[in-house]
């Protein structure tokens, strides 16, 4: 306290003697305006230091590799992208990834709206929550065996299918794209409904009321009131679940390793079969590829979400 | 009186259906870790129920949905007779931990300088550190190898280690709870004559540790599941974590690999029970838009 009071006197005096010279004030207080802007270096100056050596300046030097031939490192123009692009392994790569996030995505984002939605009627679903939530932090590899004992040919599910009379299912040849799918709903459905539930619960429920006593129904409600309400978590969700949906190469390799069947071989895999060859000019211009591709859409989704705020 | 009771009676038979659906949804989420757990109890003559007929491809595999004799055999075998595991666990428990306490000592006050600083270039700057959160691994992957390469660090742990501490996505996570702080506090804080340093720990650090504790659980998470980072850049088999080792240990020793896969889990298990508040937390602050 005392301390502050004579600081406070100080500065009085200070700005007293001040007041005869404003010259001198001005001085003073760019100096001082200085001094405030680089106090945040003695912060940011560690991170921001690794940030450059270990993501940002390689990543720079990896673009420049990109235009460069793999070994002499002799500029090479668009060789290395020219090379990627009739790439059949490149292409294939392309084809399933993409159509893996054009079915995963919508089928989750679908899929977990519907859940948040009947939750957000119930009471007490803190422990459906846990429940859900909970394959986020189950680690990939302690799972595969499970994986192996439900999906085998000659495993469990296929084993009730037999009992049934049904024919069994490939889980893990030509279906293992929908297996794929389905773990990745498993491990992200949890996060994904709370996000909705956040979303759906901060929408007033003063505002369905009213409408329902004006006569609105449910599912009216759910259409003109709570849906149109729910666009930024919508954005938000879509780039959050499309990042995740790059993390299922942990359970494709530790599943099916560096060559799975073919409707799973996704750019993930072919990037490390591309490491494990050491064709860097390759690996260059893909990573500048995906960065780009990644960049783009992120930045699309944005501006159409700021435009919908405007 | 009993009519109230009765109508509330039945507004819950109502949502029952409801209730059910996520009974069973509940179940089948669970299921798969249930029949982990429970079948790592079981002997090898009991497990051999599961595994013979995938292994010799003949009949179906038809586990034992409760341990007719549960017993500690797995884990007795998975403790005394595979030293292999020990050293990999700790592997995983050494890189989490230096990770997360690097990550503490370096995103911590880097958020904190973004979220109460503005000087040139902070917006473009913060930019940059979203754009590289949100790149999946393969992406870095080249440039991180190359300059670990250079660095002379492939395939040693500090490959795993270093890169990782200085992710931006704590950084991001962490500069959510911090901006939270109202600046009056700061400042009344700057007139007592608090320097800088001590305004971030006395008071930047105890108010915003919901971010702090909800970056290292989402770290945890993520980390102790860690494949893409070992299976680039380790080729040592006794550096590897146990998210690439468990599925190559004990050839035709199923009741051990379910016992380990048992113990790997755990450590996820404890952190997520103690931490799920934080968890929640984390992940609803990182899907607010920037």
């Amino acid at each position: 306290m005392r301390a502050a009071e004579n600081t406070a006197a100080a500065d009085i005096q200070n700005s007293a003697a001040a007041v005869g010279n404003i010259k001198e004030m001005k001085k003073n207080k760019k100096k001082k305006k200085n001094k405030t802007d680089l106090k945040f270096l003695q912060f940011l100056l560690p991170g921001a230091l690794g940030v450059a050596v270990f993501i940002l300046i390689p990543f720079i030097d990896s673009f420049r590799r990109s235009f460069c031939t793999n070994i002499t490192q002799e500029f090479s123009g668009a060789d290395n992208y020219k090379e990627i692009f009739g790439n059949e392994a490149f292409r294939l790569a392309i084809k399933n990834t993409l159509r893996f996030t054009g079915v995963c995505l919508p089928l989750l984002i679908g899929i977990s709206f519907i859940i948040a939605y009947m939750l957000s009627g119930l009471k007490r679903i803190q422990l459906i929550r846990s429940i859900l939530l909970f394959p986020m932090a189950i680690p990939t590899a302690t799972m595969v065996l499970i994986w192996k004992i439900l999906f085998s040919d000659h495993g469990y599910i296929n084993g009730i299918l037999d009992s049934h009379g049904a024919d069994t299912i490939g889980f893990l040849d030509d279906k293992a794209f929908w297996v794929l799918v389905g773990s990745y709903i498993w491990k992200n459905l949890g996060y994904t409904v709370l996000l909705w539930l956040t979303g759906i619960m901060s929408i007033s429920s003063a505002l369905c009321e009213a409408a329902k006593t004006d006569g609105a129904g449910e599912v009216k409600c759910l259409f003109y009131i709570i849906m149109p309400n729910l666009k930024p978590t919508l954005y938000t969700i879509t780039i959050i679940s499309f990042l995740n949906s790059f993390k299922v190469f942990r359970e494709a390799y530790l599943l099916a390793g560096s060559y799975p069947h073919e409707s799973i071989y996704l750019l993930q895999h072919l990037f490390n079969n591309w490491f494990v060859n050491m064709d860097l000019g390759k690996m260059a211009a893909a990573s500048v590829c995906v960065f780009s591709v990644i960049f783009i859409a992120v930045s699309l989704l944005k501006a159409v979400w700021d435009k919908e705020e405007n | 009186m009993k009519k109230i009771s009765v109508r509330r009676l039945a507004a819950k038979a109502e949502k029952l259906p409801i209730y059910i659906i996520f009974a069973v949804l509940c179940f089948a989420v669970i299921y798969p870790v249930l029949l982990m757990v429970q079948l790592s109890l079981q002997d090898r003559i009991e497990l051999s129920k599961t595994f013979s007929p995938i292994n010799s491809l003949t009949g179906f595999s038809k586990p034992d949905q409760i341990p007719l004799f549960p017993t500690l055999k797995n884990y007795r075998t998975l403790m005394f007779y595979t030293p292999e595991f020990y050293t990999v666990f700790w592997n995983s428990l050494k890189n989490v931990t230096v990770i997360l306490a690097c990550q503490l000592l370096v995103a911590a006050p880097s958020a904190w300088a973004f979220a109460r600083y503005r000087f040139k270039g902070h917006k473009q700057l913060f930019n940059v550190y979203v754009i590289f959160m949100l790149m999946p691994f393969q992406v870095t992957m080249l440039s991180q190898y190359l300059l670990l390469d250079t660095l002379k660090l492939m395939d040693t742990s500090m490959a795993l280690i270093l890169p990782a501490v200085f992710s931006t996505f704590p950084v991001f996570i962490m500069y959510r709870s911090f901006t939270g702080i109202p600046e009056e506090v700061l400042n009344s804080a700057r007139i007592d004559g608090a320097g800088e340093w001590q305004i971030f720990f006395r008071i930047g650090i105890p108010m915003g540790s919901p971010g702090i504790l909800a970056a290292m659980t989402l770290g945890f998470l993520d980390l102790w599941n860690m494949v893409e980072q070992p299976l680039a850049f380790i080729k040592d088999k006794k550096l590897f974590p146990l998210s690439i080792f468990l599925p190559m240990l004990g050839n035709g020793s199923e009741g051990m690999v379910l016992a380990a896969s048992a113990v790997t889990l755990m450590p996820a298990a404890f952190v997520f029970i103690i931490g799920q508040d934080k968890l929640e937390a984390g992940i609803i602050a990182s899907a607010i838009k920037e």
